[in-house]
């Protein structure tokens, strides 16, 4: 669904690289996490995909095509992007948030209030309440759902996410991302899911790619990486969550 | 309530409805300018410093001089210089809140748009401009109030404002008319500005209700204020119109006062457009804005002409007469039968002491005396006339508003002034004035001009000629210090002035 042909990026001709050579196959219907610290070059290759950042070499087709054959503003109202910090906009309501790629496409009025109250209701938020109230008034948890009902609005089979959940207390967090997965299964969708949080990745992902300054220096499901991670440092991260869980384990027993 | 009082209420509804139109204008157009402007700014990067640049210097220009200067620029006077001058005072806010506003987004939410697949134009629109509404709003707010202050000062360009009550009431001490201009003025900018908040609190709110009640209130005000203007332009009066120019003093206005009184009688519709500068006032008679008005063959010779030569008031008269109509087709009526001139007055105790009759007797004393002048006078041949034909050198120059002047003088802020000879304070603030034995100063009698329309109107001439030699110094003098010093209003002291230089008003 998006392949990735020795994709770069660098800045200021060439002296910085924030994408080295990167090839990455995402099947449909596969959710794959872009898995590393920050500043290793994932949000960056998110961006790619959809222009908002233009690539110095290589290739990138979505859906079987070279994404330089349609234009940006096109390609990107075909792919729904979910941001980092959610950008809802403060002035428009829920339901011209959610609204905004139909509006953009030109859908009538009616179609657009009906894709609104439909995927509202996919979030698991009644469309009457929530649809004239502005985003101030929800809680972290609601946004994001909002945040995503909008990527989703004009029916995009690709869905990009950057650090979707950082934000999030963890017990929300854990709520949305059964919530994604059970979405993404029902609408098939192809996801790409930027993040640094292991258990997450462990947790979402159907693939996971571990990217370390610029490169993909890992690939493969969790337990493939789990229990062969190759490169020294998809070693390090993946002893982390079992670390973490063992120290949580052990402090369970004690308070028996 | 008083009658001055009254009287001035009266010239509200005008003054109120034209300082309005102004402003509203001004505003429109500033606003219609750099709204699109800051936009183009926001676009294009290189542009920010040049625009920015420019509209702070607009700005640092004194309000004064830049509605002044509009007037040659243009050769026009009234609505039209006044206007511009004002559309380029409202840009700097607009502009700089326009751009700032914008700038500040925050640029996780312009990501957002671009990502959702907004085009530049749709993100301005439809993300940029909504969140920076606040800001702009308020850069509006402060254009409107700076453009209804200064719009005060469009009357020395012949537009007619609320500075008309504030210029024409500090001349003749009217102080009710200075107080009713002032505080006319200070509620119009309140209102408006009042109205605007609403609207500013309405976008951050994004409260359509208040903002809808913001929008009606403007529109009522503005309605509301423009209605006299617009009523007047529409009501029937088929009698002939004719403007009347004045300069910025007492004897000015009154005897504008008097002639619009004859012409009304002769059943023209006369208007005056007062408080103009004295160059202005002569522009606009040559443009045809205005039709009559007083001016003095000294000033004429000297500033127009460009004479530094000496000669006899007959002489001058026939000079400037020709002149006028050769160069200008302008006719020179005649004499109104008074002289205003210049001339050096002090303090009888001063001069008593020190023993000073002439200028001449100055010599001495100038090095250590600080002389004040009307605006105008520094710059005018006439003190270097003075400096040449007595080689005085003073300690100091002081240029002031002339009503301020002989307060200035009667404290000794300041020791001698250049007065006016008809002017009604000489007397008043006991001062006497020096002799000119060489004619430094040159006659200044008054004349009546008329403009090309007026000249060729033998109604308005037959109306005007009884007024020829009718008025003395005497009764000129008489007449500016019942406006002056006893609080009269200029109508009726112009009035009384009418009965007794014998024509009738």
């Amino acid at each position: 669904m998006i392949s990735l042909r020795n994709v770069s990026k660098t800045y200021d001709n060439g002296r910085i690289d924030a994408v080295r050579d990167v090839s990455l196959d995402v099947a449909e219907g596969e959710l794959l996490v872009l898995l590393g610290e920050s500043g290793y070059g994932k949000t960056t290759t998110l961006k790619l995909v959809n222009r908002l950042i233009e690539r110095s070499a290589g290739r990138i087709d979505v859906g079987g095509e070279d994404i330089d054959a349609t234009d940006p503003i096109h390609l990107r109202r075909r792919i729904g992007y979910v941001f980092q910090g959610i950008g809802l906009f403060p002035h428009m309501t829920v339901g011209e948030n959610i609204g905004t790629v139909p509006r953009l496409l030109g859908w009538s009025r009616d179609d657009i209030d009906k894709r609104v109250a439909e995927l509202l209701e996919l979030v698991g938020l009644t469309p009457s309440a929530y649809t004239p109230r502005y985003p101030r008034e929800l809680s972290g948890g609601q946004q994001q759902r909002i945040g995503v009902a909008r990527a989703l609005a004009a029916r995009p089979s690709v869905l990009l996410m950057d650090e979707p959940f950082g934000a999030l207390d963890p017990i929300t967090r854990v709520q949305i991302q059964d919530e994604l997965k059970t979405l993404q299964s029902s609408l098939g969708l192809t996801i790409v899911l930027v993040t640094h949080d292991m258990t997450e990745a462990l947790l979402l992902a159907d693939r996971i790619a571990v990217m370390k300054e610029g490169q993909i220096v890992g690939r493969g499901s969790p337990t493939e990486l789990m229990t062969n991670p190759g490169h020294e440092y998809v070693k390090t991260l993946m002893a982390m969550p079992k670390r973490q869980a063992d120290r949580v384990e052990s402090i369970a027993k004690a308070a028996l | 309530m008083s009658d001055v009082l009254r009287e001035q209420l009266a010239l509200l509804p005008e003054y109120l409805s034209r300082h309005l139109l102004l402003t509203v204008t001004a505003l429109a157009v500033g606003i219609g300018i750099s709204f699109p402007l800051a936009i183009a700014v926001t676009r294009v990067r290189l542009l920010k410093g040049p625009v920015l640049a420019l509209a702070s210097t607009i700005q640092t220009i004194p309000s004064l001089a830049l509605l002044a200067l509009m007037v040659p620029l243009l050769r026009e006077i009234g609505f039209l210089p006044a206007v511009i001058a004002l559309t380029l005072y409202s840009m700097l806010p607009v502009i700089r809140n326009t751009v700032t506003g914008i700038e500040e987004v925050d640029p996780n939410l312009i990501e957002a748009g671009r990502g959702l697949g907004m085009t530049p134009r749709q993100l301005l629109f439809t993300v940029q401009v909504p969140l920076a509404m606040p800001v702009i709003i308020a850069g509006i707010r402060t254009a409107t109030v700076w453009v209804v202050g200064i719009a005060t000062l469009s009357t020395p360009v012949g537009a007619t404002s609320l500075g008309n009550y504030i210029f024409s009431g500090l001349q003749t001490q009217n102080y009710t008319a200075v107080v009713v201009g002032c505080v006319a003025a200070a509620a119009l900018a309140l209102v408006l500005d009042l109205l605007i908040r609403i609207m500013e609190i309405a976008s951050a709110r994004r409260s359509r209700t208040m903002a809808a009640v913001a929008a009606l209130g403007v529109l009522l005000v503005i309605g509301g204020g423009l209605a006299p203007v617009l009523i007047s332009r529409s009501s029937i009066d088929n009698r002939p119109g004719v403007v009347i120019g004045t300069k910025t003093f007492t004897e000015q206005y009154i005897l504008a006062s008097l002639i619009a009184g004859r012409l009304e009688s002769a059943g023209y519709r006369a208007r005056i457009l007062d408080s103009l500068g004295s160059t202005v006032v002569f522009d606009a008679l040559i443009a045809g804005k205005v039709d009559i008005y007083i001016d003095y063959t000294g000033t004429l010779w000297a500033n127009h002409m460009g004479r530094n030569d000496r000669a006899t008031a007959d002489d001058v008269l026939r000079e400037v007469t020709e002149w006028l109509r050769i160069e200008h087709g302008i006719e020179c009526l005649g004499r109104l039968g008074f002289e205003n001139t210049y001339a050096l007055a002090m303090p009888r105790a001063d001069a008593e002491r020190l023993g000073i009759t002439s200028i001449d007797d100055l010599f001495r004393h100038a090095p250590t005396m600080k002389i004040g002048g009307d605006y105008e006078f520094f710059g005018r041949p006439e003190w270097e006339s003075l400096h040449a034909a007595y080689e005085l050198e003073f300690a100091q120059t002081a240029s002031m508003d002339s009503s301020l002047m002989y307060t200035a003088v009667a404290s000794d802020e300041i020791d001698i002034i250049a007065a006016f000879s008809t002017d009604g304070r000489i007397a008043a603030s006991d001062l006497v004035v020096l002799e000119d034995p060489r004619s430094a100063f040159p006659p200044y009698d008054a004349v009546i001009l008329l403009g090309a329309h007026a000249a060729n109107d033998p109604a308005i001439r037959s109306a005007l000629l009884p007024l020829i030699g009718s008025i003395n110094d005497d009764r000129m003098r008489t007449a500016n210090m019942r406006v002056d010093i006893e609080g009269e209003s200029v109508n009726a002291a112009a009035h009384r002035l009418g009965l007794s230089a014998g024509g009738g008003a």
